[in-house]
């Protein structure tokens, strides 16, 4: 059996996994919490960490499918990128996939060299890599978000209607000549 | 050439590429992050208002200019609130650490920091109090959860008590009705003693002290605003509507907060208080704004009690100079908390005003027989159960709304069904949210009590998480595009977090929707809201 072959049998324990895996960033007194409380509204990030890490495994193997990717990965690092992560302990997920991949080839005994799956496991770990840097690209865009928020947030509230209420003179936008 | 050896895949996987986190929170200090925490006051902001040890600081650094005797300040001021509130000394004895409130909050839920569970929230003070003035905890100190108080611990608890929106959702759970807002409250009184309030806080409180509302308008500006707004009115409605202003002798006191004057989209409900207030002149509305008791919220309780009284003064005193019968208060959340739950016993008796009476339908607000102040949302869920409005509520059909419950008129006051009945007379399209996520057990919008600045983003984002994903469920379910809320609070902070989050939907006040609903007698014809968006079937003119 190829590699691709092995992983969609092993999909659930694999994505169970690495659901774990994530959710093991969290501080050991809150994970209980994150990992039992099954209401998805009493329980957003574990609930969101769960659905969007099971489809972004799923679009990973699909092909990589890159927009369903692009989608999962926004989904989690948003949330990511407000708390209490560095940049690099927020995208660090992604590669905790390589080992969770191998320590499952091990535990089924499958030798890596002798089943001729080093070359499919090679091309597997490389397009992880690559989602390493596309997930950086989105945490990034998830930061540049919040200052965005956070310079316009009064500017959007209050200068609009300072300005309509002539309450101050800003130099007009010239106007094309007709 | 030097030899490059990749490493084998074996080899690569045995590297470990998850960074450590923080173990062992009982004794790790807390890292004051940027990003959570909100900038310390400006000692001007203090020194207009008297607050002691006013200084330049910065939460980040090492050395927080705290006086030499510090401890015996907070240990003093600790003793003395042990003795005045009962609350709090009940508070700090009888919880057992049983956890139900541990996955209640807001930020524990969306940061997933267990400092942040309310239970090791209140604990952060619990164990300084054991330890102080407990036997147990004196004697065997770590063994009884207890702990001296150290400047790590004071940087802790400033950290953890500005992490906090007082909104209560955690009592609702403890099966002993423990508030840890309560907890907070008096935490941060604590903090003040020191001089440690945030300037998002203390500014608010110190321009409000002054100038009579939180943004320092004075009064000409607050008139240019209102007279602005008229012209607006009149340009989509073609009605042009009256208001007063300090007017002695009206029969009733509006007060709002200053924001639904001074910033969108709260601009937008504050056109329709003067829309509803027009209208109802003709059947005997008789009310006045004022440029003095210009602001309804109350920077100053989440300051300390002392300073909530002097900011809540200016209600009744002018009440008492216009010489109205009642007070009338906008659509503010911490207002109406205050209003209910402290100004009797902060400024009242007001035994010179009078049991409010709607003026329109003779219904008695026997709720406000003591304060003698109600909440517009009553008056005009009142108004529409006695048929004394004409609503089109097909002018809100190119809106699809959900209704977030602020804390503190919903589970501070039971504000629950009123604006709900609002929203369905002038609305097509109101979908709820989830039943664990509305009403009492609502979820803060993470903004709440004085943290809705902008150096705190990710504190707010991630404390507004459990808000948005309701919103989210019924924006993707439903198309919701909507949202409704009663506090002026929500409404600077909602807009933000619903464009972090949700992207698509935006926020209103009640009476931003019930003024586009209302029909006036010799209006031209709508072919926008107030905001200048078309209404549903009126895009085509619109374009023209
Ligand atoms: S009052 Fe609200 S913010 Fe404060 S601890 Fe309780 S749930 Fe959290
Ligand atoms: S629910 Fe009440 S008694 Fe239980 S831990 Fe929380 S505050 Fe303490």
């Amino acid at each position: 059996m190829d590699l691709a072959g092995i992983l969609s049998l092993e999909r659930s324990s694999l994505i169970k996994k690495w659901q774990e895996a994530v959710l093991d960033t969290y501080p050991a007194d809150s994970r209980q919490f994150l990992k039992k409380e099954r209401d998805k509204f009493s329980n957003p990030v574990g609930s969101i960490l769960e659905n969007e890490l099971m489809s972004l495994f799923d679009a990973f193997l699909a092909g990589p499918d890159r927009d369903k990717m692009i989608v999962c990965l926004e989904n989690i690092l948003r949330l990511r990128a407000v708390q209490d992560f560095s940049p690099s302990q927020a995208v660090s997920f992604v590669f905790r996939l390589k080992s969770i991949v191998r320590e499952r080839l091990h535990a089924k005994g499958l030798e890596i060299d002798t089943n001729g799956i080093e070359e499919d496991l090679r091309i597997f770990e490389k397009n992880i890599d690559e989602l390493v840097l596309l997930a950086f690209d989105i945490y990034c865009r998830c930061r540049q978000k919040i200052y965005e928020l956070r310079v316009h947030e009064v500017q959007n509230q209050v200068g609009r209607l300072l300005k309509r209420a002539n309450l101050v003179c800003e130099i007009p936008d010239t106007e094309p000549d007709v | 050439m030097a030899k490059v050896t990749t490493p084998k895949p074996k080899e690569t996987a045995n590297i470990d590429h998850s960074p450590p986190l923080m173990k062992g929170w009982m004794n790790t200090p807390a890292e004051i992050r940027p990003g959570i925490y909100c900038y310390g006051a400006k000692p001007k902001n203090l020194e207009a208002v008297g607050m002691p040890f006013p200084k330049e600081w910065n939460p980040e650094d090492e050395n927080w200019k705290l006086p030499e005797n510090w401890k015996e300040i907070i240990e003093e001021g600790f003793k003395d609130r042990l003795d005045r509130f009962r609350s709090f000394k009940l508070f700090m004895d009888i919880c057992v650490r049983c956890g139900a409130c541990a996955d209640k909050c807001h930020f524990f839920i969306g940061s997933g920091d267990p400092k942040n569970m309310p239970v090791l929230r209140a604990e952060l003070i619990r164990s300084v109090y054991r330890k102080k003035f407990t036997k147990g905890g004196k004697l065997l100190g770590q063994f009884a959860g207890a702990r001296e108080l150290t400047e790590d611990v004071l940087k802790e608890w400033w950290y953890y008590l500005y992490q906090c929106t007082e909104c209560r959702r955690c009592s609702l759970f403890c099966p002993y009705g423990i508030d840890t807002a309560e907890i907070t409250i008096i935490g941060r009184e604590l903090t003040n003693l020191l001089g440690l309030n945030t300037d998002w806080i203390a500014g608010p409180a110190a321009n409000c002290f002054r100038t009579g509302n939180h943004l320092g308008i004075q009064p000409h500006a607050y008139k240019d605003m209102l007279d602005f707004f008229v012209d607006e009115i009149e340009g989509l409605t073609g009605i042009r509507v009256d208001y007063s202003l300090n007017r002695k002798g009206a029969e009733i006191l509006f007060v709002t907060p200053s924001g639904d004057v001074f910033a969108d989209p709260g601009t937008y409900t504050a056109m329709g208080y003067l829309m509803l207030f027009h209208y109802l002149q003709s059947q005997g509305l008789d009310i006045t704004w004022s440029t003095y008791a210009s602001e309804g919220g109350n920077f100053g309780y989440f300051t300390s009690h002392e300073m909530a009284k002097r900011l809540n003064a200016k209600m009744y005193a002018e009440a008492k100079r216009l010489g109205v019968k009642f007070i009338m208060g906008g659509e503010c959340g911490h207002m109406w908390r205050v209003l209910n739950q402290y100004m009797d016993t902060f400024n009242g008796p007001a035994d010179f005003l009078e049991e409010p009476v709607s003026p329109i339908t003779g219904t008695k607000f026997e709720n406000a027989k003591s304060t003698k102040m109600i909440h517009l949302v009553e008056f005009t869920a009142d108004l529409i159960k006695h048929n004394k409005l004409k609503l089109d509520p097909s002018r809100n059909d190119h809106l699809k709304v959900t209704f977030h419950d602020s804390c503190n008129t919903s589970r501070g006051m039971g504000f629950l069904e009123e604006p709900r009945y609002v929203i369905r007379n002038v609305c097509n399209n109101f979908y709820e949210m989830p039943p664990n996520t509305i009403r009492e057990q609502t979820f803060c919008c993470g903004s709440g009590s004085g943290l809705n600045a902008g150096e705190d983003m990710e504190l707010r984002m991630r404390g507004g998480l459990p808000r948005a994903n309701a919103v989210k469920y019924v924006h993707e379910k439903h198309g919701v595009n909507m949202l409704a809320n009663i506090c002026a609070i929500d409404r600077a902070a909602l807009p933000t977090l619903m464009q972090y989050w949700v992207p698509g939907v935006e926020v209103t006040g009640v009476h931003e929707m019930v003024a586009n609903a209302l029909v006036f007698e010799g209006e031209t014809k709508r072919t926008t809201d107030l905001r200048g968006n078309p209404l549903a079937g009126m895009e085509e003119e619109e374009d023209v």
